[in-house]
């Protein structure tokens, strides 16, 4: 893999990161509930794809070529969320209707509620799947726009993911790139305590993946991957990307336990100071 | 014991619409789970080569692809045994299909106990209720070929999921085609009785009506291959101007038609109702037709059940 990305350019997405973790955390506490950790450990990758790897501007999202990006992790919703609004799209307040009746943006992303979302998921294991159908479909339209899948790891332990990546290698589908937010931790623990899903990379490569390991945090390697991905043109990529579940708030980091419930006032607080935007909590 | 004379394969009626509707529609794809020989989407398939998707033994990712190819604004068709599709995919089709909003048509043939030799396992008799459950989902259980035909039409032309039910027995040619999605066919006029039937036992309904008119007992017949959406005004006439309504489905008595008919009325015009279908059991291996007469949906019963509500309303000792 090549060097990719200038400093400037790195610096910009670190810059937009920055601004996208302390509103997840401001957004999970309003709603008093959701998914923190695993929102922290997808938000550079979720940045990486937004404010450089996709074409066409999210806000147009009726554009027949623009690329698409499949949440498979449907909790991680804040994350996209807040990088939409960070993006312009959304608008930032509206960040604070997480979960609440009538908003649209849903506990688990929707499509139907929200148009920048391309796939309703939740449940897991069918994004994926989703994203394979619509690579299908640009294939057959002859259209030159990509689709991204971002997984989950717990999710790799679900029959449907291995069924749909078998699809996407079977048809040779490379406008498909998978990427793995491999943070090691689901609901109850480490995945390779529960159902180990290791040697991981192995089995895409199994199943028909050009297949990169990156730090899911580093943005040089985070977009020489993708554009590795971009010039594989014998198949779908993969990318596993290692990250850190909670990251960015200490008390977060590797906590199984920050899976899915949203911080009290005092720990909001200490997480925002931490993330560099010390004040007041939004109320809920 | 056997199928009356003049059937005809709801299936290859089914593929042969598929044909048609692929050479006037180009974005219009198919996709199959390995039974394509079975649910006669082979017929495409050697047609459209490009357009047709075998994905193997994958049934609720059949689902989830067909959503994102739908997504794309295409007209996408899923086909697979009604055991595969509104069974082991039905969280697919609730979320990636229904939930989604995608413009899926799951066609699902071998529904209910007519599978016959492959036993309880693979005979559903629970996927309508599944199915009608799930809000926006179209379900169609057509009773022959002719309306097979129109059924397949009508859900390429309507947008959002639907859920067609096929029978594997050929079936006996009892309708004209003329199938509306909303609308129930009046197949027959009475004033004493209404039978509402769908599927396989429509034929049944219309045998015991016609014996039943032979004494003087005038039985309106409603095919009400469309479940849902339902045409509650035909049957709600039906209610007021026959007072009693026998409901024939080869499935669960407990979520399908029945159910719906029992409580449509009781809500809006409380009729006596009765439900011929499979109890609250599974099915075993076996002839077809026998299996029918075994689960309790043999004609005997189906005229011992009309008698019986005739009865009840004075039409007969």
């Amino acid at each position: 893999m090549g060097e990719e990305g200038s400093a400037e350019l790195i610096a910009s997405l670190q810059a937009r990161a920055r601004e996208i973790r302390p509103e997840i955390i401001r957004m999970i506490y309003a709603a008093g509930g959701g998914h923190p950790g695993g929102s922290l450990s997808v938000t550079d990758l979720v940045t990486a794809l937004l404010f450089h790897e996709m074409r066409g501007d999210p806000a147009d999202y009726r554009r027949p070529d623009r690329d698409r990006l499949v949440l498979s992790k449907g909790h991680a919703a804040p994350a996209l969320y807040a990088a939409l609004a960070v993006r312009g799209v959304l608008p930032r307040e509206e960040l604070l209707t997480l979960r609440k009746l009538g908003s649209r943006l849903q506990g688990h992303v929707d499509r139907n509620k929200l148009p920048f979302v391309e796939a309703s998921t939740g449940c897991l294991g069918q994004g994926i799947g989703m994203a394979v159908g619509m690579a299908l479909d640009a294939r057959l339209a002859h259209r030159a726009n990509r689709v991204y899948a971002l997984l989950g790891d717990g999710e790799c332990q679900a029959g449907l993911t291995w069924e749909a990546l078998m699809a996407g290698g079977h048809y040779r589908l490379s406008n498909l790139l998978v990427i793995l937010d491999r943070n090691g931790l689901e609901t109850d623990g480490a995945t390779e305590a529960i159902m180990g899903i290791e040697p991981i990379a192995d089995k895409f490569r199994a199943f028909r993946y050009h297949t990169l390991e990156i730090d899911g945090h580093d943005f040089g390697q985070i977009l020489a991957a993708f554009a590795e991905a971009r010039r594989f043109t014998d198949g779908p990529s993969a990318i596993v990307a290692r990250t850190v579940k909670g990251k960015g708030v200490s008390f977060m980091e590797g906590q199984h336990s920050w899976h899915g419930k949203a911080p009290s006032k005092a720990e909001a607080e200490k997480a925002l100071a931490e993330l560099g935007v010390p004040g007041e909590v939004p109320p809920r | 014991m056997s199928a009356p004379p003049k059937s005809e394969s709801l299936r290859d009626a089914y593929g042969q619409t598929l044909v048609e509707l692929g050479e006037a529609d180009p974005n219009l794809v198919v996709l199959d789970a390995d039974l394509s020989g079975s649910t006669r989407t082979v017929l495409f398939g050697q047609k459209f080569p490009d357009r047709f998707f075998n994905v193997g033994v994958m049934e609720p990712t059949m689902m989830t692809i067909a959503s994102g190819l739908a997504l794309g604004g295409r007209t996408v068709f899923a086909s697979t045994f009604a055991v595969f599709a509104a069974g082991q995919a039905y969280n697919a089709v609730r979320q990636s299909v229904c939930y989604n909003h995608a413009n899926v048509k799951i066609v699902a043939t071998h529904g209910g106990l007519l599978v016959g030799g492959d036993g309880g396992t693979h005979q559903i008799v629970e996927d309508i209720g599944l199915m009608r459950g799930l809000p926006g989902m179209t379900v169609i259980v057509p009773a022959d070929a002719p309306t097979t035909r129109a059924a397949t039409r009508a859900v390429a032309a309507r947008e959002g999921p639907a859920y067609v039910r096929l029978t594997r027995e050929n079936l006996p040619v009892v309708t004209d085609g003329a199938f509306e999605v909303g609308k129930a066919a009046e197949l027959r006029s009475g004033s004493d009785l209404t039978i509402v039937a769908v599927g396989a036992l429509l034929a049944r309904g219309l045998e015991v009506a016609e014996d039943l008119a032979k004494v003087g007992l005038s039985v309106r017949v409603l095919d009400f291959a469309s479940v849902k959406p339902f045409d509650e005004p035909a049957l709600l006439r039906a209610a007021r101007e026959t007072g009693a309504i026998l409901v024939l489905e080869e499935h669960s008595v407990l979520t399908g038609v029945g159910a719906l008919v029992a409580s449509a009325t009781s809500e809006n015009y409380p009729v006596p109702v009765r439900r011929v279908g499979v109890p609250d059991v599974f099915g075993e291996s076996g002839d077809p037709w026998a299996l029918l007469d075994r689960y309790g949906m043999s004609k005997e019963r189906v005229r011992n059940e009309a008698w019986e509500l005739l009865r009840l309303r004075g039409k007969v000792q």
